[in-house]
């Protein structure tokens, strides 16, 4: 089991694994994505009180997730650096927060010109924006964070350290959010908290959560390679991989 | 008693650059230690990998021959580290410094042993100054008072002779020694001459 | 304990020696008060309105003020390596030092806040839950905030960082703290609102001290 996990945590053995899977989860990504959008926009039936605006939820929602799954996957990283000093997770955790600060914006982005048609304005205190707007703030705090240490080793702890004081806290923030949103504004209606959707209409949308699922791991994949890279050069097996590779191309 | 603090395979690495690799060290009562090496060869990590304030390093460490997370409190509770900031407060006054310092070390504390500490290190009469009005070396002085105040067996001292003038140092370095003789052990780190003794050890880095 | 003790001892010595940075915060609060009529409109049915808000986010930030000099003189003086090196443990020692925060900060805004109260015409009956949801409130927000006040002491300009840091975590404190005193001002009962404040302090007191001392454990080696 040991073993197991150190093996997991050389940088070395990651390269090398990662790149067996990497296209693998490409190729997910670009079916479900492709297949997801087009059934979500052009094929599934328009909302009755909505009309065809609702379809934004094809990008908003699995982006919203995804914003919360990463910053969960984050903080677990800094969780298994901290506690197993695996440098390869805390890479990982480097590479994530860029890209779940972007997929909030996402989120929050396809929200606010959804607010358009739905409320006749670009930006609504609706609980589940502000929430990811909170949301944004803590990745840009854990991203400065890092950002800011001279050291690389302090800054992957602090980052770590953070990311797990801000995992705790999001339930937290979500809840109060949530019991001040129905406190203040009773009953408007928000993009999903909505009676159960037809079959044809949330089918293309779980199509379309596995496909931003796919595109992140093969895209974490693919930039946690590049940190591996970046951070080893001096060590001789990537040394060795680029001479290697140089040669090849000879 | 005798002590041992012991060191196996030593390797500290920041940010990809080795400061030491493969560094076995054997700490025993009775004997100084000085550590030295040029700017930058990690003496201060070095220092403070062994008084367990940074936990990033490869290899072992043990304490009266028991790993050192398990020893951890023991070790502690001998231990006395000074650091390159002297650790003092300069809004209180050295008597008041003193006293946080013996209740940290988890003595009630008493204000004479304070006063005879002070007097000791050349600072009778200045007991009540705000430390903030104290000349460099005062507060070197200060923070050195602990050294009789909190009797503890293993000293690790970061540059201890930094600003003390030539009696002062003379005084600490015979205090060194005295320390030493009597079974404790001293780790040193500076760029003072120490005074040859067969008590002496050199470790260089770097 | 004797270490506990002597530390809060120290540290409100230390304090109470420099008044002026105690009475910072307060004169801020008061100060930033004084912006809001003055920016929007001194109509007092309009400040009663918006009151409870106002006086919550001053407070909030009257006390986020103080939180960067929490560790940084002890960072720069030598004594914080000093502390991680007490046979007691890290996380109580800190928890000495976050309590004088809070009876120099956060105690001293919560008494003074009904007297801004008064100014911003806040109607009678919340006076009470004000001062007492504040002086719960920022137990906690000195709680949370001293884990980026120990994430950022090792930085030479933290300030702003800290505020980016920890300003997002106020968020639930902020909303139960104001939602209190507007609960009372409705009629509402309080009781809940007060009873989740006790709740975030209860589990800020239960999770912080360990986040501080890991976090004091990093900066040391910055």
């Amino acid at each position: 089991m040991w073993a197991f996990i150190h093996k997991l945590g050389s940088p070395k053995w990651f390269y090398a694994i990662s790149a067996k899977l990497q296209p693998w989860f490409w190729a997910a990504a670009a079916l479900l994505l492709i297949v997801g959008s087009l059934w979500g926009l052009a094929f599934a039936p328009a909302d009755y009180q909505q009309g065809n605006s609702f379809r934004i939820i094809y990008v908003h929602v699995p982006a919203a997730f995804l914003a919360q799954s990463i910053f969960i996957a984050m903080a677990v990283s800094g969780l298994v650096f901290m506690v197993w000093k695996i440098k390869v997770a805390d890479m990982a955790a480097a590479v994530m927060a860029p890209l779940g600060a972007a997929m909030t914006f996402v989120a929050l982005f396809s929200g606010a010109v959804w607010g358009v048609p739905t409320w006749g304005t670009w930006w609504m205190w609706d609980a589940r924006l502000t929430s990811m707007l909170i949301l944004l703030f803590l990745y840009l705090g854990v991203i400065a964070l890092r950002g800011a240490f001279a050291s690389r080793d302090s800054a992957s702890r602090a980052a770590s350290v953070l990311a797990m004081v801000g995992v705790i806290n999001i339930p937290i923030i979500k809840y109060s959010v949530d019991w001040w949103y129905t406190l203040h504004q009773p009953a408007s209606f928000t993009l999903t908290s909505r009676p159960a959707m037809p079959t044809e209409m949330w089918l293309p949308l779980v199509i379309m959560v596995l496909g931003f699922y796919s595109f992140f791991i093969a895209l974490t994949l693919m930039r946690t390679r590049s940190e591996i890279l970046r951070r080893e050069a001096n060590k001789r097996w990537v040394q060795d991989l680029v001479k290697g590779q140089v040669e090849e191309a000879r | 008693m005798s002590l041992c603090l012991q060191a196996r395979q030593l390797a500290c690495e920041r940010d990809d650059r080795w400061l030491f690799q493969g560094l076995d060290l054997d700490i025993r009562s009775g004997e100084i230690v000085r550590i030295e090496g040029p700017n930058g060869s990690g003496k201060t990590s070095l220092l403070k990998i062994l008084s367990g304030q940074l936990s990033d390093y490869q290899g072992e460490l043990f304490w009266n021959g028991a790993a050192m997370n398990e020893a951890r409190e023991h070790f502690l509770a001998n231990l006395l580290y000074l650091g390159h900031a002297p650790g003092i407060k300069s809004g209180l006054s050295p008597l008041e410094n003193l006293a946080w310092y013996q209740a940290l070390s988890g003595e009630s504390g008493n204000e004479e042993r304070r006063l005879d500490a002070l007097e000791q290190v050349g600072l009778a009469g200045f007991e009540d100054v705000p430390a903030g009005q104290l000349s460099a070396g005062q507060q070197r002085r200060v923070a050195l008072a602990r050294l009789t105040l909190t009797p503890r067996a293993l000293w690790v001292l970061d540059e201890p002779f930094t600003a003390i003038d030539r009696h002062g140092v003379a005084d600490l370095e015979r205090q060194l020694v005295a320390h030493a003789q009597a079974g404790g052990c001293v780790l040193v780190t500076t760029h003072h001459e120490l005074t040859a003794s067969p008590l002496l050890r050199r470790i260089s880095l770097g | 304990m004797i270490a506990v003790k002597a530390t809060l001892v120290r540290d409100l010595t230390l304090l109470l020696r420099r008044r002026g940075e105690v009475l910072n915060p307060l004169v801020f609060f008061a100060l930033v008060i004084t912006l809001f009529p003055i920016a929007i409109s001194p109509d007092p049915e309009l400040l009663a309105v918006i009151a409870p808000g106002l006086l919550w986010v001053a407070a909030l930030l009257a006390a986020l003020l103080s939180l960067d000099s929490l560790f940084r003189s002890d960072y720069d003086d030598g004594s914080l390596e000093q502390l991680l090196l007490a046979p007691q443990p890290l996380a109580a020692l800190s928890l000495a030092k976050v309590a004088v925060h809070w009876l120099l900060t956060g105690l001293p805004l919560a008494l003074m806040a009904p007297i801004l109260g008064i100014m911003l015409a806040l109607p009678a009956g919340s006076y009470a839950v004000l001062a007492l949801s504040l002086a719960l409130g920022t137990a906690s927000l000195s709680l949370i905030g001293a884990i980026g006040a120990a994430l950022t002491v090792g930085l030479a300009r933290g300030g702003v960082l800290l505020s980016l840091l920890v300003l997002p975590l106020y968020i639930p404190v902020l909303i139960f703290g104001a939602g209190a005193v507007q609960a009372a001002i409705f009629g509402d009962g309080v009781a809940a609102h007060l009873a989740i404040l006790g709740a975030l302090l209860a589990a800020s007191l239960m999770l912080a001290p360990w986040a501080i001392a890991a976090s004091l454990r990093i900066s040391i080696n910055g």
